[in-house]
């Protein structure tokens, strides 16, 4: 009774393997590695509710509608009336695959206070009954829904429990792929009954859990003998297209992988992603404190994807799509015009609106309806809100292998709560991603500014620098920060510091022409003063020359003077010359 | 195909006495056959001269065994009088059997 699967994935067999049957079941296919044994019967088993009913008929109708195995459905439970009107919201008409012998529900009553028992007796009235079914429309499939009810109608355990036996080897004999389901007993049986002791093949378990009142349906593959199978436990669902269990990918990591490159829609990131960006298929985490511009970023790569002519998924958990097509308009970033032409889909929807496997499932089917090249999640931290930590990391480990199946480019966005550097952020996916980028509030100076910067970015030649990440009016820029004398510079300080070196050069000119000038000045001093005493040398020149024309005048006066006195006395002295 | 007796007197009127029985057994095999014979027992002992016994062979009839609910078999219906009552086994419990068919011991 203990799990066993083989550890030897590399070396193969040439063993035959065992034959499967598809089951037709959304992800339990893939989790099965093919689907249950063929022709042996398979356990399903689990409480109330858990949904084995539903499981267990969708096998038979899958079978029926596609691939064209006829099936029995044996219902110990439900009336065949009940069981096609509750399956009627899920698709399945069984009355009319009854009608096309595709499908056969017979009903089993039976009930301990009409009957009687009366010695020895043997259960081939229900051989005879489901052998009749099965050759009627030549069912390759068949399910006992719940075969255990037999022990609440009959008291003979003994007969009861030989008869059960007989019936799985009957099963086994008729080549029939049976699914029986029990419900879960207590203490350590999976089923009441111990059916699992007589199904040995295949037994699979469901359970039904509320936590945090949001209700998970989970399976887990309890043995499959001859068989690799997933031993998790893996979220399953019911809606409106029946069953589908998660993950919906394969177990192993043998996926192709791209070389092709994808531009982030910012020239200045691809610059720090080797020149080139992402690679296709992968996968990219953008983190970052409160109002960092995740979204920014995000909207750019979409908008980048749109424009190459590629189809872009946006799930938006946070804003509506208006509100953020309204808001990338400000950065000149215009989406409206690729929803338009269809190649950009926004999907929002708040996460507490179901459960992280409901998420998970509508993320799916949309994906593969829409068949993006890149999808974009923002951001994956409103998830946690309804599962925790370890359940969103599983969910999303599923969610990156499947795209990366797919070969489309995902880019997370994701909020950090603390503003401390936290490298082991962000659910942890941090390790699956192949790029990560983060953007960071640096307060300094007064001033909040944002610095990106790549954590890693596998298989390529990344940047190891900090950039200052602007977001403008002309979309996103990143700056290289100012190394100067005095370290890294950002925001206004670099924006400062930038100024003050103009300044400086500014200033420097100024002190030339400063200097120029003096001498100028001091020049044109000079030679104000050289004319002054230039005037005054002439000023004291003329006061000298008329100091002695004035004595000339003067002399020549008293000469005249002494000649008119002479003549005056007598005019002698003129005579006597 | 219907291994049919008929083991009565006054046939067919629907009497408040007559005990309507159908017997489903599987072929002959030990436990139909025991069934058979200790109903029979029992009946000729009880229900002498008023009662009609129907014996089916459900391997001949297999589509009857979905539409009487089937699932152990030998089975024994008693159709009348009211209420219906299903007995099954090899009728080897004449108690059990006597009760199912509400006979008390003194009849």
């Amino acid at each position: 009774m203990t799990n066993h699967h083989h550890k030897n994935k590399k070396t193969k067999f040439n063993y035959p393997q065992i034959p499967k049957t598809p089951t037709g079941i959304t992800g339990l296919d893939e989790i099965t590695g093919g689907g249950i044994p063929t022709g042996r019967p398979t356990l399903i088993c689990g409480g109330a509710g858990c949904g084995k009913t539903l499981m267990s008929l969708e096998f038979i109708v899958r079978g029926a509608t596609e691939f064209n195995e006829p099936g029995v459905f044996m219902a110990f439970e439900e009336k065949a009336a009940e069981l096609a009107m509750n399956v009627t919201s899920l698709g399945f008409d069984l009355v009319k695959l009854q009608e096309e012998k595709k499908l056969k529900v017979d009903y089993v009553h039976i009930d301990r206070s009409e009957i009687e028992e009366t010695g020895e007796y043997d259960l081939e009235g229900l051989f005879i009954r489901l052998g009749y079914a099965i050759d009627s429309i030549g069912a390759k499939r068949v399910v006992l829904d719940t075969v255990e009810n037999l022990f609440l109608g009959l008291t003979n355990q003994g007969i009861l429990r030989a008869e059960l036996r007989r019936l799985f080897t009957w099963l086994k004999e008729k080549g029939v792929t049976a699914i029986i389901t029990g419900e879960r007993g207590e203490g350590n049986t999976f089923t009441r009954q111990g059916l699992e002791e007589y199904v040995s093949d295949c037994v699979i378990l469901l359970d039904h859990r509320v936590i945090n009142q949001i209700s998970t349906r989970r399976l887990r593959i309890l043995k499959y003998r001859g068989s690799l199978h997933g031993t998790n436990e893996y979220p399953f669902l019911i809606d409106e297209d029946g069953i589908a269990v998660l993950p919906v990918t394969s177990l192993n990591l043998e996926k192709d992988v791209s070389t092709e490159r994808v531009s982030s829609g910012i020239p200045a990131l691809d610059k720090m992603l080797d020149n080139k960006g992402f690679f296709k298929g992968g996968s990219v985490l953008v983190s970052g404190s409160a109002g960092t511009g995740k979204t920014s970023i995000a909207a750019c790569f979409a908008n980048e994807i749109c424009k190459q002519q590629k189809r872009c998924l946006y799930f938006a958990f946070e804003e509506s799509p208006k509100q953020i097509i309204r808001n990338m308009k400000s950065i000149s970033v215009n989406l409206q015009q690729y929803i338009d032409n269809d190649s950009l889909l926004f999907h929002a929807s708040r996460p507490t609106l179901h459960g992280l496997e409901q998420h998970l499932v509508a993320m799916y089917k949309i994906i593969k309806n829409f068949k993006p090249d890149a999808v974009i999640i923002d951001p994956i931290t409103n998830l946690v809100t309804i599962g925790t930590v370890s359940e969103v990391k599983s969910m999303l480990i599923r969610l990156i292998d499947f795209l990366q199946e797919e070969q489309i480019t995902v880019m997370f966005t994701a909020l950090s709560l603390n503003s401390v550097v936290n490298e082991q952020t962000d659910e942890g996916v941090s390790s699956l991603v192949d790029s990560w980028l983060l953007v960071r509030d640096i307060e300094f100076n007064g001033e909040r500014n944002r610095g990106m910067y790549i954590m890693k970015s596998r298989g390529m030649r990344h940047s190891n620098q900090v950039r200052e990440f602007i977001i403008t009016d002309d979309g996103i820029d990143l700056v290289d920060v100012y190394l100067g004398p005095e370290g890294v510079l950002i925001g206004s300080a670099r924006e400062a510091q930038r100024l003050q070196e103009k300044t400086g050069e500014v200033l420097r000119g100024n002190a030339v022409n400063m200097k120029d000038r003096e001498i100028d000045r001091k020049r044109k001093m000079l030679e104000a003063k050289i004319a002054n005493l230039q005037s005054e040398f002439e000023s004291a020149e003329d006061e000298l020359n008329k100091i002695s024309v004035e004595e000339e005048l003067i002399k020549k006066v008293s000469e005249n003077n002494r000649d008119a006195l002479t003549k005056l006395r007598g005019g002698d002295k003129a005579s006597s010359k | 195909m219907t291994e049919k007796q008929q083991v009565t007197e006054e046939s067919n009127s629907i009497n408040e006495d007559v005990y309507q029985l159908r017997l489903f057994v599987t072929g002959a095999t030990p436990n139909s056959s025991r069934a058979i014979s200790n109903l029979k027992q029992v009946c000729e002992t009880h229900l002498k001269g008023r009662y009609e016994l129907e014996i089916i062979d459900v391997y001949q009839q297999p589509l009857i065994a979905e539409s009487e609910q089937i699932i152990a078999l030998p089975m024994l219906i008693k159709k009348l009088p009211f209420p219906e009552r299903r007995l099954i086994g090899d009728m080897s419990n004449t108690d059990k059997l006597l009760r199912g068919l509400s006979i008390t011991a003194n009849t």
